[in-house]
């Protein structure tokens, strides 16, 4: 551990380089620690799921109105947006920022459609009067799917940045960085996802 | 165009209220028209307001939660004075809806607004300075976190005269907090207030947790750290485990109350002990979140004023980290009426009862600490001595209240206020007392008048004796926590000890800001010229008092466990360097303290339901965050003449001395 430490602080000493790739480490270290709290948020709200799931009220079951093949189609959309995501990751570690962009700019896209499939499913229901008011299940399930949808939302957001970030100064320390907490960003919705989708969907219409 | 905001909102018939907004609103022109006059508006802006270095934030955290004390107190003492008198036909002077307020604001403040800012501030300026770092892991993010928790503080000042504050209890169970019963905005206050604190504190969590573990001195082991970082780095972790958990329970809380859901509500499937769960799931590691580093500034203490190495170091860390972790299996006990049944309330009572044992090492290692060593009786050690016995005290009670049988009985009476109180302010408040005396002279660079802190300690300990230990006997006489006035004539005895209590703790508080004005004007007489005023043992000693902005010329390396008392053995501390490099430091920047300005708006706008208004301060938010996140001028290097200076300056000053 100390010498550990100690070569660390020659590092410090030697040059700045090296103090810029430990401010990295941590950066990307307390993007990761951040990430593990959204993850309790989740928690949170997954736990809430679980309590009210059969507190249907009344109102519609989650077999009543789920419609697996659409929540298929969005999975996929998700998953392979992740992939996409690695092949800039993979882009980005040759330092050619023209592919970059590429990849992230589909990654982008593949976001959206998500959304706005996302979107559709909820406006449909309400329309059909099962909106988050009808019942303690439909708030859980608008809530769990919504904060998911929240954050891809933020992640487009985030991607649109980060792409006029690498048009403008490359792929520099820093946005190597950032790119490196995107990503991590971007998957970690992938895998809430999974569990939505398992929680939810397959549960909610078994 | 304003939503539910009308004139009809600013309480004129209240003259309570209308003279404490007018007690507040001149203060606060009093204070913009010194700064003014004294031409300080460059100074304050540059070297404050806009500053990322952890010392400065750290003391304007502890400003902003003494002014919160005094807020707070006078809750407190407002409704000591209603229950003197409240009795036997009489209304007292506090009408139901403005008393239900006042509690509830008392405990917001005091545990969200006075004890919280106060860790933290202690936190941000002992911290890095005790593992030798320049400053924290992320600056900026520091300063962003001070300045949405004071969004926080304004929200929660101007429920007070615009509109109202939530009735329902510090933690707004439901329904109670739901629409149909509190139609008003004082439930939006206290959510919104919240929920942009409790962000800054995640962020401070996150912040200090890799600080902590990424920025120690060489040769600084996890178990080399001094004992208060331990308990920062446990405390942090149980923030960004826990606070999580309040958002996303308050998330919910605002859904049933601004889109009609049903997550708490009593029809439609909605379940209310859903969130009685939840927020105890925070609320439960919150009171150690507070406390640990409470305990870390005692064993500071302890260790310092007797001259003695900690007694039993390695047992006080896994002890903190026990407790860290039982914090998050006991929440239960705070509703063993809910009826879950006896082998549920079984695990949490003997969970709850669990704690009492780490917690025991702790006070004898604090005890074994002192013994035999030559204990110097400074104003830090007594409050230390005030912690011992009235923390068992309260900590004995608290074992009471876990046997579930007893807590049915005691569930809700004035027992359990006597035995929270018991523990936070003999257990946090003392603690952080002890931590600001002791720490003073290194981040003001002079020690406060030690007779006056007496005084003030002498008036807290017994004033919270008078104020609390009549409580326990009410509790076990029946009477009910919240009441706004009673008609057995047998309490009213009591509560009249217990109004008398709180006025002597008033006459505490009064010492406390006298001994900072008294100190301030005599700071030649006991200027701190060694950085070293108590004989300290802990790196934070080894820097001058106060530190330079860059706080360590050279980063300390580090051999053993009390540092700077390792170095003066080996006569290495003081010693002048041979040479000096640039050192790496952040810019100073607006953007927290605009990012929060559009926060508080946007949050505003959302208690009042004005939407546009709402939209402008999310998106202007958003913007500033953007902003921040172009902006490549963020960093600069001192360049090592500049070091040198300040560093021999120190020096020469010690050698005057000498």
């Amino acid at each position: 551990m100390s010498t550990e430490a100690l070569n660390q602080h020659d590092a410090h000493a030697s040059g700045h380089e090296h103090e810029h790739h430990d401010a990295s480490d941590a950066k990307v270290l307390g993007f990761w620690v951040y990430l593990m709290t959204d993850c309790i948020l989740f928690a949170t709200v997954f736990a809430t799921f679980a309590v009210l799931a059969n507190s249907y009220a009344g109102g519609p079951t989650g077999a009543d109105i789920f419609e697996l093949p659409f929540v298929l189609v969005e999975t996929m959309i998700l998953l392979v947006s992740s992939f996409t995501f690695g092949m800039a990751s993979i882009a980005s570690h040759k330092g050619d920022s023209a592919p970059v962009l590429r990849w992230l700019a589909i990654t982008a896209l593949l976001g959206l459609s998500f959304i706005i499939m996302e979107i559709y499913e909820f406006h449909h229901l309400i329309v059909e009067g099962y909106g988050p008011d009808r019942s303690a299940f439909l708030s859980a399930f608008f809530t769990l799917v919504g904060t998911h949808g929240l954050h891809v939302t933020c992640g487009l957001i985030w991607l649109v940045v980060m792409m006029v970030q690498i048009k403008k100064n490359g792929l520099n320390t820093a946005n190597n960085t950032r790119m490196m907490n995107l990503s991590l960003f971007w998957h970690f919705l992938d895998i809430i996802w999974i569990f939505v989708f398992t929680v939810v969907y397959l549960l909610g219409t078994l | 165009m304003f939503g539910k905001l009308t004139l009809e909102a600013i309480p004129y018939h209240e003259p309570i209220i209308m003279g404490a907004m007018g007690f507040i609103v001149l203060g606060g022109l009093a204070l913009v028209a010194a700064i003014t006059y004294f031409r300080k508006w460059g100074y304050l802006w540059h070297e404050w307001l806009t500053s990322v270095d952890h010392k400065r934030l750290g003391v304007m955290y502890i400003i902003v939660a003494m002014v919160m004390l005094l807020r707070g107190f006078s809750d407190a003492i407002m409704m000591r004075t209603q229950q003197a008198i409240a009795t036997g036909g009489a209304e007292g002077y506090l009408p139901p809806h403005h008393y239900d307020q006042i509690f509830t604001a008392h405990g917001v403040i005091m545990i969200f607004f006075m004890a919280m800012p106060f860790m933290i501030g202690l936190m941000n300026i002992v911290v890095p300075l005790q593992i030798g770092a320049r400053d924290v892991a992320f600056p900026f993010l520091n300063s962003l976190s001070f300045w949405l928790f004071f969004a926080g503080v304004v929200l929660v000042n101007l429920s007070l005269g615009v509109g109202e504050f939530a009735k329902t209890g510090w933690l707004a169970y439901p329904p109670l907090s739901g629409i149909k019963f509190s139609p008003g905005v004082g439930v939006d206050y206290y959510i919104w207030s919240l929920q942009i604190s409790g962000i800054g504190t995640l962020l401070t969590g996150v912040n200090f947790f890799i600080t902590i573990l990424k920025m120690r001195a060489p040769g600084m082991s996890l178990m080399k750290m001094p004992i208060f970082t331990w308990t920062a780095l446990i405390t942090n972790i149980l923030i960004m485990a826990a606070f999580p958990i309040l958002t996303a329970t308050l998330g919910l809380l605002t859904l049933d109350r601004y889109l009609g859901m049903h997550f708490f509500t009593n029809d439609l499937g909605g379940n209310m002990m859903m969130y009685v769960n939840l927020i105890w799931a925070w609320g439960h590691p919150e009171v150690y979140i507070l406390v640990l580093p409470a305990f870390g500034i005692f064993s500071e203490v302890t260790a310092t004023f007797s001259s003695k190495r900690l007694f039993g170091y390695t047992s006080m860390v896994y002890a903190t980290a026990a407790i860290g972790f039982l914090s998050f299996i006991v929440w239960l006990h705070h509703f063993f009426t809910m009826g879950a049944g006896g082998n549920v309330n079984a695990f949490f009572g003997i969970a709850t009862m669990v704690i009492s044992i780490p917690t025991g090492v702790k006070i004898f290692n604090w005890l074994f600490t002192m013994y035999q060593g030559r204990v110097r009786f400074t104003t830090p050690i007594l409050w230390t001595l005030g912690f011992l016995v009235t923390f068992t005290i309260g900590g004995m009670t608290g074992v009471l209240l876990a046997v579930p049988g007893a807590d049915f009985v005691l569930h809700n009476s004035l027992f359990l206020i006597a035995h929270f109180h018991n523990v936070i302010i003999g257990g946090v408040v003392f603690g952080y007392i002890a931590g600001f005396v002791y720490w003073f002279p290194k981040a003001f660079g002079f020690t406060l008048n030690e007779r006056i802190g007496k005084y003030s300690f002498w008036c807290w300990l017994v004033g919270f004796y008078l104020a609390f230990m009549p409580l326990y006997v009410l509790g076990f006489m029946g009477m009910t926590r919240r009441l706004n006035h009673y008609d057995n004539p047998e309490w009213q005895a009591y509560l009249i000890v217990a109004a008398i209590g709180a006025v002597v703790i008033a006459f505490g508080i009064f010492f406390q800001l006298l001994q900072i004005v008294v100190s301030i004007r005599q700071r030649d007489k006991n200027r701190d010229v060694t950085g070293d005023p108590w004989g300290g043992r802990t790196l934070e000693w080894s820097t001058s008092s106060p530190p330079p902005f860059y706080n360590f010329a050279h980063t300390p390396v580090i051999k053993e466990r009390d540092a700077f008392w390792d170095m003066k053995e080996n006569k290495d501390a003081y010693s002048k360097p041979k040479g000096f490099q640039k050192i790496h430091m952040p810019k100073n920047t607006a953007a927290g303290l605009i990012i929060s300005a559009f926060s508080l708006v946007m949050g505003f706008a959302l208690i009042w339901h004005i939407w546009w208004l709402a939209i402008v301060g999310l998106a202007g938010g958003l913007v500033a965050v953007l902003a921040r996140m172009f902006n490549e001028d963020i960093d600069y290097y001192v360049p090592a003449e500049e070091v040198e200076r300040i560093e021999s300056e120190h020096l020469k000053n010690m050698a005057n001395q000498a």
